[in-house]
């Protein structure tokens, strides 16, 4: 199998599903002639024309509303957001119109929009965000985190076959960062399944998105450990299952995220877990997340925001010592 | 009270805005049986007028809300089914034992403090639950459901975790090593850990020396990790399970422990490992108090029916003297001083079955005079043994008196209820040769009625030179105290 970068993997999912399917088509500031601010729709649009490959104004409103029409009318957009953080000008169209069309009247809406997030690079506050938390609340809208590359290409291609809006969270530190095996042909991943990252009996990470590695790096430290850790892939729907076999398991559970804390995803994780396997826990299921401030821009404090592997570190000693 | 198969009728809540309605016609009464959607009664709101429909079939036990009665939406307006229903129209208040009970025991025997200075052994009163450690007596749930499915005690699992605490990996290796699993249900709460490195002889479970019980979890974890576990700590867990049955050994026999005297073993063993305790003794020429109660006795008790013992004299001098030394009721809660502008006083009252002690309080006893004070003090001990005090009861003593001298005890050193910083004991009050001076300066020898009294507190707070000018003062105030002062 060919290994690809993370970035690779979505654009190669991309491709193939628009060489398969006239109806998807890509829209996004700069996503035509540019290739998309990060190169993943590079030569898109040399290869499948300009009115499959939209360069739109730069207007997130536009997009989402210009995804949203086309959806309604039967075509597959995949709309790009240049940094997820510009989500929020896109906002009514997606969580008015485009979460509730099918439950208000009945026509499915699948739309892919494209989010990269995450920070790590002093992309500072408005380009270094993870919102996902904020979309997971919203009923009628799929939220997808990949982590690996085979998981980043298998879970566009589940995104464009979804007949509802789902957001693609790709993280932007793990698009050239990360590399992997990812096999050529098309292939699904399901959406709403979590998958093992690491097997351990002692504690269990909980995590998505970049944090995967940041708590692989963790474990890596602590030989002596046995640490378990779950890569939820995707958080709406989540893997609610695969997150309390593995808490019964070990009993002690640290929920891990690049988010902010207050109101995080990992705040639903941790309330399920404490409802549900209450009788298994051996010590109060722990939060790791970023504290609730703005992403910093400076390289010193966004480091001082983002989960790092120390922290990991220090959150395992202490529930392992619990 | 109705079980819970009993359905509650509520008042519904017709339309957005409406927040309230009246019952104008009830359809059905007590003892009736009904079917579920029969129309049950009638009720009018701003909005509309109503039948309301029965959520289920059955007979229905209460009407709570009458005819003409407008209730907020959402108010129980009647009970469908459930036991006996009608027998109990006004449920009493459940009463509050168990956990108030246990998170205010205080410890040892102890003694009503209704009647004359009376004999109670070290009281002390608990404060607000949990036991704050994070010791072995934090049982996680995972522990404690392993724990139940297998019938064992927790206590008997050496921990590794923090300040001991048995985790769910050592109480899966006990299981592992082959405890021979379980003793009688009753039997695993008497037990207590094993405190010799060694453990010996299967017959000597040693119930004798309180150990720090087990907490319930939910009381471990409502604690802030204050004191602590170091002693619990320090006593070295045997590495080896103790193969031991829980039989009695020849001539013994094992009683329950019940919650409150766990919880009670529990506080004392805590308050002691927490407070530095150090105890001084006063005497206190108690004619004057003697004298002033013989003539209200008969007043108290004919306008007011209540005795004018001689433990309210003490409480009301104590709290005047609290006043002015307000370390002794205050505390010492982390790196800070607490004082008050009010005293709250605690009482240790032996309950009747003379297996328990509690503590309930007195609160603004700065405010009360003798009456009230005497008043006070007969109601919650009243309450106390009649099993009617509320959580609130137990809660927020400043200081507490303890009585012990009923038995004619002259002395004792009580245990310090936590959080507080002191415990007063009165004792005996016994008729004794006394040199006396006049006001000629010459001495003579008297008959007077003397009592001492006691303060523990909590060196680590308050001077003993600080506890003596307290202690004088307490004395001076009941020594010289006329009618009109108390």
């Amino acid at each position: 199998m060919p290994e690809k970068t993370y970035l690779q993997a979505i654009s190669d999912g991309i491709r193939q599903e628009m060489r398969r399917d006239k109806r998807v088509f890509v829209l996004g500031e700069d996503v035509g002639v540019y290739g998309g601010a990060f190169k993943v729709t590079l030569g898109f649009q040399e290869e499948f024309g300009s009115w499959r490959v939209l360069d739109m104004p730069l207007s997130e409103t536009a997009i989402m509303g210009g995804a949203t029409g086309a959806a309604i009318m039967g075509l597959r957009p995949v709309a790009e957001m240049q940094f997820a953080d510009f989500v929020s000008c896109a906002w009514d169209h997606l969580v008015t119109v485009a979460a509730k069309q099918r439950w208000r009247v009945g026509t499915p809406v699948p739309i892919v929009l494209r989010l990269p997030s995450g920070g790590g690079f002093s992309g500072g506050p408005f380009h270094s965000q993870n919102p996902e938390s904020s979309f997971a609340h919203i009923p009628g809208l799929k939220c997808v985190c990949p982590a690996t590359p085979e998981d980043a290409k298998g879970l566009i291609v589940a995104a464009i076959e979804d007949p509802n809006p789902v957001l693609f969270f790709e993280h932007k530190h793990l698009y050239r960062r990360i590399k992997g095996e990812v096999p050529d042909e098309r292939y699904v991943t399901p959406i709403g399944k979590a998958r093992t990252h690491r097997e351990g009996e002692e504690v269990s990470v909980i995590t998505w998105g970049a944090m995967v590695y940041t708590a692989e790096e963790a474990a890596k430290l602590l030989p002596d450990a046995s640490i378990e850790i779950i890569d939820l892939r995707t958080i709406m729907p989540w893997d609610k299952e695969a997150v309390l076999a593995s808490a019964r398991k070990t009993s002690k559970v640290l929920v891990l995220h690049e988010d902010t804390r207050t109101g995080g995803f990992g705040a639903e994780i941790a309330a399920t877990i404490a409802e549900e396997a209450f009788e298994e826990l051996d010590a109060p299921v722990k939060r790791l997340a970023a504290p609730d401030t703005p992403v910093p821009f400076s390289p010193v404090l966004e480091k001082a925001f983002i989960p790092q592997v120390d922290d990991v570190v220090g959150a395992l000693k202490e529930l392992i010592a619990y | 009270m109705a079980t819970d198969t009993a359905t509650d009728v509520v008042m519904p809540q017709m339309g957005v805005s409406v927040s309230e309605g009246t019952v104008t016609k009830w359809n059905k009464q007590v003892g009736d049986h009904i079917e579920a959607d029969e129309t049950l009664l009638e009720i009018s709101t701003d909005k509309v007028d109503t039948e309301v429909p029965s959520p289920a079939s059955g007979v229905i036990s209460e009407i709570l809300v009458e005819e003409g009665a407008t209730v907020e939406v959402g108010t129980v307006l009647a009970r469908i089914g459930g036991a006996a229903g009608a027998a109990a129209p006004a449920a009493p208040e459940p009463t509050p034992q168990p956990a108030a009970e246990l998170a205010e025991a205080a410890a040892s025997e102890g003694q009503a403090p209704a009647e004359e200075p009376h004999e109670i052994a070290q009281p002390a009163a608990g404060a607000e639950g949990a036991p704050s450690e994070n010791g072995k007596s934090f049982i996680s749930p995972v522990v404690a459901r392993i724990a139940a499915e297998h019938g064992i005690d927790p206590s008997q699992v050496p921990g590794t975790g923090n300040g001991g605490r048995v985790t769910k990996r050592d109480i899966q290796a006990f299981i592992e090593a082959g405890e021979p699993a379980a003793t009688e249900a009753g039997e695993v709460a008497a037990r207590e850990a094993p405190t010799p490195p060694a453990p010996v002889a299967p017959a000597q479970a040693a119930p004798a020396q309180a150990a720090p019980a087990q907490a319930a979890p939910a009381q471990a974890a409502a604690a802030q990790p204050a004191p602590a576990a170091p002693a619990q700590t320090a006593a070295p867990t045997p590495a080896v399970p103790s193969p031991e049955p829980a039989a009695p050994g020849e001539g013994e026999s094992f009683e329950p422990l019940s919650a409150m005297r766990r919880g009670i073993a529990e506080h004392m063993r805590r308050s002691l490992d927490t407070s530095a305790h150090v105890t001084s003794a006063i005497e206190v020429d108690m004619s004057k108090v003697v004298q002033i109660r013989e003539k209200l006795k008969k007043e108290f008790q004919s306008a007011y029916g209540v005795n004018p013992t001689y433990l309210a004299f003490i409480a009301r001098a104590a709290a005047e003297t609290l006043r002015e030394y307000p370390w002794i009721n205050g505390e010492l809660r982390g790196d800070k001083i607490v004082t008050r502008n009010y005293v709250n006083l605690g009482f240790a009252v032996e309950l009747a079955d003379g297996k328990g002690l509690i503590v309930p309080v007195v609160k603004n006893a700065e405010t009360l005079n003798l009456l009230g004070m005497a008043k006070g003090i007969a109601d919650i001990a009243k309450r106390a043994r009649d099993k009617q005090l509320a959580p609130d009861d137990v809660a927020g003593g400043t200081f507490t008196i303890t009585n012990p001298g009923g038995y004619g005890t002259f002395h004792g050193t009580p245990v310090i209820s936590q959080p507080q910083a002191g415990i007063l004991g009165t004792y005996a009050i016994v008729k004794r040769p006394w040199v006396i001076t006049d006001e000629n300066g010459a001495d003579a020898i008297a008959i007077r009625s003397m009592m001492n009294l006691t303060l523990t507190y909590d060196h680590r707070l308050v001077d003993g030179a600080y506890a003596g000018r307290f202690l004088r003062d307490l004395r001076d105030r009941l020594q010289t105290w006329g009618e009109a002062d108390y």
